[in-house]
């Protein structure tokens, strides 16, 4: 089965900094992905890669097999949504359909107009006084209504209130269950993602710092808490990913596929947000060690 | 029909949570043999949650025998849990009731008389194992 994204070696630079490297990913069809991390980690530059919008510096990117942005037809398959659900705001509901019907050959003129009458958009607005949780459906059926086998979705909701992002969500659900359409859609909202998508990518600091399916990422990672231990000396099939001591104890977040058999640990299971939150420490404090050691020559060459 | 809710606090995979309320359904009686499931997009549309997530709840209903699927029409409740059991309800809520007040009586709160709840329910689980 074809990808709906694959990477491999993907990488974008400005000037002088990566805003993407080395990422290597191979995102199944007819899911709902979600993507996390913090700020500037380069989730923007993946999605607009990904639309062909950038092209890449380094390495390659599929979607749907095909290269991003390469001709109508892949430009066709793919439906965008940009952050913060960008319109023309000097143009009304109506007009925005009209413009919809014109740029999409596989446009669907029954389903945009049942959306907009069920979300209760007046077709003269002009779509720049519309509230934000309008605009972002308003976006979000545009780009339904274009009949995409891939959705991707920029933080659509992060500036919504609870009951608009809310409303966003079921939409974005209900489409997925009647077209079976793809959706990659970045967020900060763990607790969104988790009840929308099967399939996390954690990235970090320009770089995937672990992806896989919700179910099995759950049940890889164990939280140990025991008498203090060394992480170094952790067997070799559990992979450490955090870790912290006081005196005597011990917790360490481990990824391993296998029960954990030793006694002197407690085990406990985390939920999505902490898993998340876990690499992205673990990212900051790699970089926090390889500023320490740069530190550190920088220091012994002034010698 | 039944209509599904989502606790996001509780710890519960989302799948298992529907798969609960359907049961608890049958065992009230609020879901009988014939009863249609609310559809998949319903499901996902109304709770917000991903279509697979319903999907994988009706198929473990199917596989627990409690349902069916007809392609094109939906899901329907084939069994009903059985009905003695729901007229032995009273009878034992009742009991219950009597263990409750003796418990609070003996001056245990809330939480110790949950504990000893769930810690005699385990372990007539592990002895049913054995």
């Amino acid at each position: 089965m074809t990808a709906a994204i694959e990477a491999s070696g993907l990488g974008k630079k400005y000037r002088r900094l990566w805003a993407l490297s080395d990422c290597t990913l191979s995102i199944p069809v007819g899911r709902v992905v979600g993507l996390v991390g913090p700020n500037g980690a380069g989730k923007t530059t993946l999605l607009n890669l990904a639309t062909g919008m950038l092209t890449p510096t380094s390495g390659r990117i599929r979607v749907l097999g095909g290269a991003p942005g390469s001709g109508p037809d892949q430009l066709a398959r793919v439906g965008y949504v940009a952050q913060d659900a960008p319109i023309y705001s000097g143009l009304s509901v109506a007009d925005h359909l009209r413009l919809g019907a014109h740029l999409n050959p596989r446009w669907d003129a029954d389903l945009a107009s049942r959306r907009i009458s069920q979300l209760g958009l007046v077709l003269k607005q002009k779509a720049g006084t519309l509230s934000g949780g309008q605009r972002a459906q308003l976006a979000l059926t545009l780009a339904i209504a274009k009949r995409p086998e891939l959705l991707i979705l920029d933080e659509p909701i992060a500036s919504l209130d609870p009951l608009a992002r809310r409303e966003f969500l079921q939409v974005l659900m209900e489409s997925t269950a009647e077209s079976g359409v793809s959706v990659v859609m970045s967020s900060h909202l763990v607790a969104d993602l988790e009840r929308i998508s099967e399939y996390l990518v954690v990235l970090v600091d320009s770089r995937v710092q672990v992806a896989g399916a919700i179910d099995e990422l759950l049940a890889s990672h164990q939280l140990l808490t025991g008498p203090r231990r060394d992480p170094a000396t952790m067997p070799p099939n559990q992979h450490v990913i955090t870790a912290s001591h006081t005196d005597r104890q011990s917790t360490i977040l481990v990824r391993c596929d296998e029960p954990i058999a030793d006694p002197s640990w407690t085990v406990d299971q985390i939920d999505l947000e902490d898993l998340v939150l876990a690499y992205m420490g673990q990212a900051r404090t790699n970089r926090l060690d390889l500023s320490d050691r740069a530190g550190t020559k920088i220091l012994e060459e002034k010698r | 029909m039944i209509e599904f809710h989502l606790d996001s606090r509780s710890g519960v995979a989302p799948y298992l949570q529907l798969i609960q309320q359907v049961r608890q359904a049958l065992r009230l009686g609020l879901l009988r043999e014939g009863d249609q499931l609310p559809t998949v997009k319903d499901v996902s549309g109304s709770l917000a949650i991903n279509p697979n997530t319903v999907l994988k709840a009706y198929r473990e209903l199917e596989y627990q025998g409690l349902a069916s699927a007809r392609p094109g029409v939906g899901t329907f409740v084939t069994a009903t849990m059985s009905s003695d059991s729901i007229a032995a309800h009273n009878e034992l809520s009742h009991d219950l009731e009597g263990w409750v007040s003796k418990a609070r009586a003996a001056g245990l709160d809330d939480e110790s008389i949950g504990a000893i709840f769930q810690r005699t329910i385990r372990t007539a689980v592990q002895e049913e194992v054995r």
